[in-house]
């Protein structure tokens, strides 16, 4: 039996169930215009990941994590894989096709492969954090305290290991506690992409100063698509085409548009699966729409025209 | 709990007597959008939980705004463009939250019909007394921000009791008389409308609403491709299309916003929409221009011809 406080409903008004930021239909918003009149933001986002043997697990296994009984080397093993090959053949594929990465980090990562990380470096491309590791988790009712000293750790070593000054966030798994937009805030973070509840950036309100929402949608993110809905690495490349062509047809009328690739050296870095990457890089590297640019220059676009 | 929830008898889907729709359509289609709002911090509810994290669970809650921020208007203008008035499952308390989508909908006339209040409380647990104002709520909900009296119903997340269909027509009898809480999309038996028993007898029917066709059970549960779901609508049509010469078919096309408004989904959504409405026979409509249909020329006829052939054969 359910008490009668189930039919009663404190938040139904107008905008959202909460405060994190205003309510808008992106039609009704202003358009952007991107430089050079280019339609499309190409951001290509790799996770570079590290998922421990050890998982906690806590609260929930993170998605492509460990599934078997300790020791998971199955599962260990071929996510390392795309640490020490895969990656190599996305770095090949970054460069015959001119693209920009950004890079999205585990701390613990970098910390244990020095030459990949300075590899990432050297590049001089963007780097962002992606949390300590994929099994550090942030979730609702975390103490408070232990977020803030695993934030305050992953943005530390990271920034020590990679020179940069680290404005761009990410969740492992996208999850967050009530408290990690007003941490990040607080420490130095600029732009996140765990809430993937639009196609352009927003505002989102923090105790702290404002963020910016960045759109990373999972819907397209070759784990989603290959490990989870089982599709074929073909079929992503098809699904990353078609939202391409209707982005640009949307963009003639509504303005600057965004395609965010959430990518994983482990998922498309197989042998059997990376010339889809490479089909779907080749076709929008040479297009005379593409912007192929960091998320902190998309940001700042962004930024500047509001 | 019974083996069987009584709503309707057996009846073989072949010998029926003939449904003609208007014009001489075969096929009956409709589309009907969800337009749901899910809550961020929902109370627990004993049987089913609303989010698998714990609260704030991001990445349900926001790819379901998403939906409602993005997706909506891209449905809205593809459906405009084939001459399709959706009909709108609709979580009411979203006529509070996001007004701007309800008016929309209101000058292109669209249907809206009842999903509950939110698509995170559930039915579950609920007393009679306490389902029947759930819905009294959202009833009025609906006649006070659109000025329709609300014809059908759609139990929030597919939340049942067994008093659901009941306390449904009892209290649209109660607000509107005969015009509302006439007809169900909750079950999914037939190819054809089915009149429903009713402990109150009101003229009442099941209007087939596709969980087959349903996107969010196509790529959520199903994990199918955008290109494999705009094949199979395509598949659905052309077999109730052809069916439909011999007795009227319905096809529906329930979508969600956050899922079929993708951009990587949306193109072969169009193909389907385009393929459907290109056809002669068809009668674009909405999901209570059916059932009133039914209602008032087949519904009798339907009843008594189930009821000879049970008769006759024995059937449950």
């Amino acid at each position: 039996m359910l008490n009668d406080d189930y039919l009663k409903y404190p938040e139904r008004s107008y905008g959202m169930d909460h405060g994190r930021y205003e309510w808008s239909m992106l039609q009704d918003r202003k358009t952007v215009q991107w430089p050079n009149g280019k339609k499309i933001a190409l951001w290509v986002n790799v996770g570079l990941q590290f998922f421990p043997l050890n998982q906690k697990g806590v609260p929930f296994k993170v998605p492509g994590g460990m599934t078997k009984p300790y020791p998971d080397l199955r599962h260990y093993s071929l996510r390392d894989y795309g640490n020490r090959v895969g990656i190599y053949r996305f770095l090949k594929a970054f460069d015959k096709y001119n693209i920009t990465p950004t890079f999205a980090v585990n701390t613990r990562l970098a910390e244990r492969i020095p030459y990949l990380m300075n590899m990432i470096k050297e590049s001089g491309d963007e780097i962002m954090c992606h949390g300590y590791t994929m099994d550090d988790l942030h979730y609702g009712g975390q103490d408070i305290a232990e977020e803030k000293e695993l934030i305050k750790r992953s943005l530390d070593g990271l920034r020590k290991l990679s020179g940069q000054d680290i404005t761009g966030w990410i969740s492992p798994a996208k999850n967050e506690s009530e408290n990690t937009p007003d941490i990040l805030a607080s420490n130095g973070i600029k732009y996140f992409c765990d809430w993937v509840n639009d196609d352009m950036p927003y505002d989102f309100n923090t105790k702290n100063g404002n963020l910016i929402a960045m759109p990373l949608p999972t819907e397209l993110d070759d784990y989603f698509i290959i490990n989870n809905n089982l599709h074929s690495a073909e079929d992503w490349a098809d699904q990353v085409e078609d939202a391409f062509e209707f982005l640009l047809k949307e963009s003639k009328s509504a303005g600057g548009r965004i395609l965010a690739l959430n990518i994983h050296p482990w998922v498309l870095g197989q042998p059997h699966r990376i010339q889809y990457l490479e089909r779907v890089l080749e076709k929008l590297g040479s297009h005379a729409d593409v912007w192929s640019t960091s998320v902190n220059s998309i940001a700042n676009a962004w930024k500047n025209q509001q | 709990m019974k083996e069987d929830p009584g709503y309707y008898e057996y009846w073989p889907y072949e010998n029926r007597p003939k449904i003609e729709w208007p014009n001489g359509a075969k096929v009956a289609f409709w589309v009907a959008p969800n337009i749901e709002f899910y809550e961020l911090n929902p109370p627990d509810n004993p049987f089913r939980k609303p989010w698998p994290q714990p609260s704030p669970a991001l990445p349900g809650y926001t790819s379901r705004d998403w939906g409602n921020r993005v997706g909506h208007v891209r449905q809205m203008e593809l459906l405009e463009k084939y001459g399709i008035r959706g009909s709108i499952s609709l979580s009411t308390a979203l006529c509070d939250h996001h007004p701007e989508i309800i008016e929309l909908c209101k000058e292109r006339d669209w249907e809206f019909f009842s999903h509950g209040i939110y698509n995170t409380r559930y039915t579950y647990g609920m007393t009679e007394a306490q389902e029947r104002e759930m819905i009294k709520d959202s009833i009025e909900t609906i006649y006070k921000h659109t000025g329709q009296k609300c014809a059908g119903y759609l139990a929030p997340a597919l939340s049942h009791s067994e008093n659901t269909l009941d306390l449904f027509a009892e209290v649209g009898t109660e607000l509107f008389g005969d015009e509302a809480g006439i007809y169900s999309c909750d079950l999914f038996h037939d190819d054809q409308p089915t009149p429903i028993h009713l402990r109150s007898g009101k003229k009442f029917a099941s209007i087939p609403y596709s969980l087959e066709m349903n996107d969010t059970i196509a790529y959520l549960v199903q994990k199918t491709t955008p290109r494999r779901y705009g094949k199979e609508l395509k598949d659905n049509f052309d077999r109730l299309y052809a069916e439909g010469a011999e007795s009227g078919t319905i096809m529906c096309i329930p979508t969600h916003n956050y899922q079929v408004s993708n951009a990587h989904r949306i193109k072969a959504y169009e193909e389907a929409l385009e393929y459907i409405t290109g056809h002669s026979d068809v009668w674009v409509t909405t999901g209570k221009e059916i059932a009133q249909y039914f209602l008032d020329n087949y519904y009798d006829d339907t009843l008594a011809d189930i009821k000879t052939k049970n008769k006759k054969y024995g059937n449950a």
